[in-house]
């Protein structure tokens, strides 16, 4: 049923049966192709525990209740994926992913980001998944790479990367680059997953924390796209974090990002702001031929407006 | 400049992280014949205490606090060691740092730059510190303190781990335990046994001296 597809880095038309072609698993309806040149995948990021003490207690006690209001507001804002993070403090996060899954799977047919660092989840997760999903993440650490690409291999999933290692979230485009290249390798070589199933996260971290980091995201998301050539997505909520006004700033930083070769990010789908700030960079970097999307876009919103303002 | 006024001063520019005002200040103060101890606490800390209020209410913002946090510091570098020679004793000695697996650092160093405002003296230790990294650091700082953070939900079991850590080498009496960072709540500190646990950067440092104050009069009882 459901399928996650990232596409081939090439930025042209795969041909049909290549590595990268769309829509090659997985029934209609159901794939999202992730890739160059096509309209960037927003990943709803709001099922996620972290900073929401209410949903932490309602995980605790098991209570998934909640999902389905989360699960229908970022449909309703545009969301194409949707990431699932069950990792309240004190929960069984395992039994919690299978349970998340199962369920959000029952309420939409959009493909699932499973978000845990901890393999067991991620592997009930998994097995609980009915298509390809995408897990998130590995690092470049040893020990990690060795856990989770078997898993993702295992299930035929597709992965996020995160140029870390044991040491640092380095600072330099360049670092970030060579980690990035040396999970590709590995998992390519080692666990031959495909490198179209393979996103890396070029790292955005808070302008707030120094107002050099944006810069530094977008210029290894330059050399990622050129040097790489692999998809990527990042945490595009980290880049306001501790300030005010963040749907603006995200929705200056997510067009600058996609303009250099961004191809998705993890961000609040619910927010109009950055969603149309996406609709738009697509229609002006035209992964939106005729301004096709743009439009529905509109109308849909036109629609919605006349509804509420006749009783 | 009279004292009053360059206290009012120094406090004003330090809310607003002007660096070298702060430290052009801190100079001229001292120059005057202003106590280090008087420019510490009757400006430096309060300013800080009043940038950590305004963050706490909304008010402020990250780099607003790592502004002035800087500021601060480049007075304190040229105060500390005349603190020292007067016997100006720190509050207390706070070893810190970011838990093994996680390398997130934000909120860790503004917990540093409240405490050092504070007027604590503070051991970071940076990111992804083992246990046994966290005991040689106590073993060497005797600290009042001991500050775990962790980001993510995979990493904090690592503060349990510490803890144990702790026990075994027969240190876990001797130093007061807090934990913090975006995911950790006080019930889960509790869980894992730790001594203390604040939501953010200024309010650790109020519960730290609560813990302290309280370690005090029970060694005085």
């Amino acid at each position: 049923m459901d399928t996650v597809l990232t596409s081939a880095a090439d930025p042209a038309e795969p041909a049909a049966g290549s590595p990268g072609s769309p829509g090659n698993t997985g029934s209609p309806g159901s794939t999202v192709t992730i890739g160059p040149g096509r309209p960037f995948a927003i990943i709803g990021e709001r099922i996620n525990p972290t900073g929401r003490k209410a949903f932490q207690r309602r995980l605790r006690d098991g209570d998934l209740s909640s999902i389905e209001a989360d699960v229908a507001d970022q449909v309703a804002g545009g969301a194409m994926l949707l990431d699932v993070n069950m990792g309240a403090p004190l929960a069984d996060e395992a039994a919690l992913m299978t349970r998340a899954v199962r369920l959000i799977q029952g309420l939409t047919d959009l493909p699932l980001v499973l978000d845990s660092s901890i393999p067991e989840v991620l592997d009930a997760g998994l097995a609980a998944y009915q298509g390809k999903a995408l897990v998130n993440s590995v690092t470049a650490e040893d020990d990690r790479l060795e856990v989770i690409l078997p898993l993702v291999k295992r299930h035929g999933a597709a992965v996020i990367g995160l140029p870390n290692d044991e040491d640092e979230i380095p600072d330099d485009p360049a670092r970030r680059v060579e980690l990035a290249r040396k999970i590709i390798h590995v998992a390519t070589e080692r666990y031959h997953i495909d490198a179209c199933d393979i996103l890396i996260d070029p790292l955005a971290m808070p302008v707030g924390a120094d107002t050099g980091h944006p810069r530094r995201t977008l210029d290894t998301i330059a050399a990622i796209r050129q040097e790489l050539g692999v998809n990527m997505t990042l945490g595009a909520s980290n880049v306001s974090f501790g300030m005010p006004g963040r749907p603006a700033i995200g929705a200056a930083f997510l067009p600058a990002a996609m303009s250099h070769g961004l191809t998705s990010a993890i961000m609040d789908a619910r927010s109009p702001d950055l969603v149309r700030a996406v609709k738009a960079a697509d229609l002006v970097l035209n992964h939106d031929e005729w301004g096709a999307a743009w439009i529905a876009a509109h109308r849909a919103r036109q629609a919605r407006e006349q509804q509420a303002a006749s009783p | 400049m009279r004292s009053e006024e360059l206290l009012a001063e120094l406090y004003d520019k330090t809310l607003t992280g002007n660096g070298p005002a702060v430290l052009d200040l801190t100079r001229q103060g001292l120059d005057q014949g202003i106590g280090p101890e008087t420019l510490l606490y009757d400006a430096l800390i309060p300013s800080l205490e009043e940038v950590g209020a305004r963050f706490e209410r909304g008010d402020f913002f990250v780099p607003e606090m790592l502004i002035a946090g800087k500021a601060m510091a480049g007075a304190l570098d040229v105060l500390r060691p005349l603190l020292a020679e007067t016997g100006a004793a720190t509050i207390g000695t706070i070893v810190m740092g970011t838990v093994k697996g996680d390398v997130h650092d934000i909120g860790k160093n503004l917990v540093n730059i409240m405490f050092e405002g504070a007027g604590f003296q503070v051991i970071d230790l940076g990111v992804q510190v083992s246990p046994e990294k966290f005991i040689d650091a106590i073993k060497t700082h005797k600290p009042d303190i001991v500050g775990f953070s962790a980001f993510l939900t995979t990493t904090m079991p690592m503060f349990k781990a510490n803890i144990n850590a702790l026990a075994k080498s027969g240190l876990r009496d001797r130093v007061i335990v807090m934990v913090g960072g975006a995911p950790v709540t006080q019930e889960y500190a509790d869980a894992v046994g730790a001594d203390g646990y604040a939501a953010d950067a200024s309010a650790a440092v109020a519960r730290a001296r609560e813990l302290l104050n309280q370690r005090k009069a029970m060694a005085s009882a």
